[in-house]
């Protein structure tokens, strides 16, 4: 083995029992990348990023938190007032959280954009995709441990949706409670599965996610494969060392993303009640509704849908269908150019039209109920499935512009 | 393109449309000043006077409020704790913001259990505290004999009417766009002046919402120091590292 290494010293002997230098160059000095990635193509490692801040930031919350129905309100204001700088890292990981979904909605629109689900990448996007399911279940479940009355009635509205499956759903919600109500069982349950299960998955996605990306490379906004052209080292010749280019690169992403961080952790940590609601700075209490209860904002298009539909049990199948739908994107799509640069205008329409649906649904899913609101619920609700179903019937016969041979 | 945009902004139109929002009276706003140190000075001593027989403050301890409030210990101590502990002594300075009226008792007395208010200004929001504390008028049908103009039949005495006085409510019907008419709030006159003016009245509820504002999160001005801080640093470390990537990708066409 330590013939293979040219290294000496210190990372030789490494390199001889742990294939260090083997992993660096396969993953970063010699991993070849496009090398027109534009502003797009931050938000994969940012999304890194954040889940680091979680990690990090998650690890002091615990150890100052407690997950009981008694006390975790009361541990929650204790962090934030006599901790030291335990403002600081409750801020950042409540930040964190929303800044999770705003730089993975972005990476998945990436994704949508140049094509990066086609083939041969649908192994990356249905990895992404279960990392955007594990990272919902996350977030879902972190945001009971302040105990506070959204945190409550919110989990409460959400568990609430299984119990219109048929036949088993009012036994599946008192297994998912473990009590009648939401009680301080289903705090410690939730606890242990946001603190220690569901990371592991999200982590062990994370790694399948980016090894899945390396096996085959990446893609790029003209959605060519540079793979095709290589010089004589068999190195693409439109591809750049991903270290240090994209490194040095990436850093001034890095920088850009965390001075808009910290103008919400340090300006606005609530973001006028959208990432903290003001209700949920009162205490959970089973015995009191709150006047307007609505998930958090990254869960409020889906919630759209739901209160879209009349009937319950088919605004859940449609809900879970919104989600599920996204997962078999690769098979949807039947065309084979990637990029929005050389596909029909019917294709940007389209995408244009699932945008403003998007957006639409998740506005609407933070507001009260009106019968005008609930109107453009079901046109948006309309326009999020028309955007599939339109893609899977433009795609076969598209008519779409010459792709480039090479990257100019 | 036009075109494009006329349908974006159309499609949008809900999203850009408010719904009609439902009004109370008062509805005034204001501006807490985090340096006027005096104003909450004063909000506090309104607060321990008047609201802790029944509210508690529980997530905060004496001396944080003395610290960043800049009053000594043996102020504190005269001042501001009546309360004692379990053992009869009086309350110490590090101590959290307690009462001793139990839930229990509270519930039989009010009906309701007085929230704790170390977090109102959050939940609440500081305009509505201060329209809240103003809103009271007299309404013999009302256990109390008075009701709110923001909170409709609240439960709470009107504790600082000493101060304010006794008011009663203007009304007017107004359509409420379904085809019926609803009695709304237009104003309030004085029927027994207290022993306060209005304007002073006025501050000394702005003092105590400053105060709440304050409690609700007091490490906000600490927050705002480091984030400059913060921001600078990071804006530095924009143009290094804008520099350097600069210098990385020059030779890449």
């Amino acid at each position: 083995m330590s013939e293979k290494s040219s290294n000496k010293g210190l990372i030789g002997w490494i390199d001889a029992r742990f294939p260090l230098t083997k992993m660096w160059e396969e993953h970063l000095s010699k991993y070849y990348a496009p090398k027109n990635f534009n502003f797009w193509y931050f938000f994969g490692s940012l999304a890194l990023l954040i889940l680091v801040i979680q990690i990090v930031t998650g690890i002091f919350l615990t150890m100052h938190y407690k997950p009981d129905g008694e006390m975790a309100f009361t541990s929650v204001e204790y962090i934030m007032r006599d901790v030291d700088w335990g403002w600081l890292i409750r801020y950042l990981h409540s930040t964190g959280s929303s800044a999770f979904f705003i730089v993975v909605y972005l990476h998945m629109l990436r994704g949508v954009m140049y094509g990066s689900y086609q083939k041969p990448r649908e192994l990356i996007w249905l990895f992404g995709m279960f990392i955007y399911l594990a990272l919902m279940a996350e977030a879902f479940m972190g945001y009971l441990l302040p105990w506070g009355q959204m945190s409550y009635w919110g989990a409460q509205v959400i568990i609430s949706l299984f119990g219109a499956i048929p036949v088993i759903g009012d036994d599946l919600t008192l297994w998912i409670r473990g009590d009648f109500v939401i009680s301080d069982a289903t705090l410690n349950r939730f606890f242990a599965l946001h603190v220690v299960a569901v990371p592991l998955v999200l982590i062990m996605l994370v790694v399948m996610h980016i090894l899945a990306l390396h096996e085959v490379g990446s893609n790029n906004p003209e959605g060519i494969e540079i793979k095709n052209h290589k010089d004589e080292n068999g190195n693409p010749l439109d591809g750049i060392p991903f270290h240090p280019y994209y490194s040095v690169k990436d850093i001034v992403g890095v920088v850009v993303f965390l001075i808009l961080f910290s103008i919400v952790v340090f300006f606005m940590p609530e973001m006028g009640g959208y990432f903290l609601e003001h209700a949920n700075f009162v205490p959970a209490n089973q015995y009191q509704t709150p006047d307007h209860i609505a998930p958090v904002w990254y869960f409020t298009p889906y919630y759209a849908i739901l209160r879209a539909v009349p009937d319950k049990l088919i605004g859940v199948i449609l809900m879970f269908a919104a989600i599920f739908v996204l997962f078999i994107l690769p098979w949807i799509d039947r065309g084979t150019v990637h990029s929005i640069r050389y596909r029909s205008s019917a294709y940007k329409w389209l995408l244009a039209m699932f945008v403003i649906s998007f957006i639409g649904l998740g506005y609407l899913g933070a507001l009260p109920l009106s019968d005008f609101r609930t109107f453009f619920a079901r046109v948006y609700s309309i326009g999020y499935f028309g955007f599939f179903l339109g893609l899977w019937w433009i795609s076969k016969n598209e008519k779409t512009k010459p792709v480039p041979e090479r990257i100019q | 393109m036009k075109k494009v945009f006329i349908i974006v902004v159309g499609l949008l139109m809900p999203v850009l449309s408010w719904g009609v929002e439902s009004t109370t009276y008062p509805n005034d706003k204001i501006e807490i000043d985090w340096d006027d140190k005096a104003s909450m000075q004063r909000g506090a001593r309104t607060f321990v006077n008047y609201c802790m027989s029944c509210h508690s403050a529980k997530y905060s301890r004496y001396n944080r409020v003395g610290q960043d409030l800049e009053i000594s210990d043996s102020l504190l101590l005269d001042n501001l704790i009546f309360t004692t502990d379990k053992k009869g002594d009086k309350t110490k300075v590090g101590e959290l913001m307690t009462i001793t009226m139990t839930p229990d008792y509270a519930e039989r007395a009010f009906g309701v259990v007085p929230p704790d208010l170390s977090l109102i200004a959050r939940s609440r929001g500081v305009n509505w505290l201060y329209n809240y504390l103003r809103g009271f008028y007299v309404d013999e049908t009302r256990p109390l004999g008075m009701n709110n103009g923001v909170f409709d039949k609240v439960a709470m005495p009107h504790v600082l009417v000493d101060l304010q006085g006794y008011q009663e409510v203007k009304t007017i019907m107004q359509p409420d766009g379904q085809g019926g008419e609803h009695e709304v709030i237009v104003g309030f006159e004085l029927v027994k002046p207290g022993s306060q003016s209005k304007s002073e009245y006025d501050q000394t509820v702005h003092d105590l919402v400053a105060f709440l504002d304050y409690l609700a999160e007091p490490y906000k001005q600490t927050r705002q120091k480091v984030g400059t801080g913060v921001i600078i640093f990071l804006f530095i470390l924009l143009i290094l590292t804008y520099f350097l990537k600069k210098e990385y990708w020059k030779d890449i066409h």
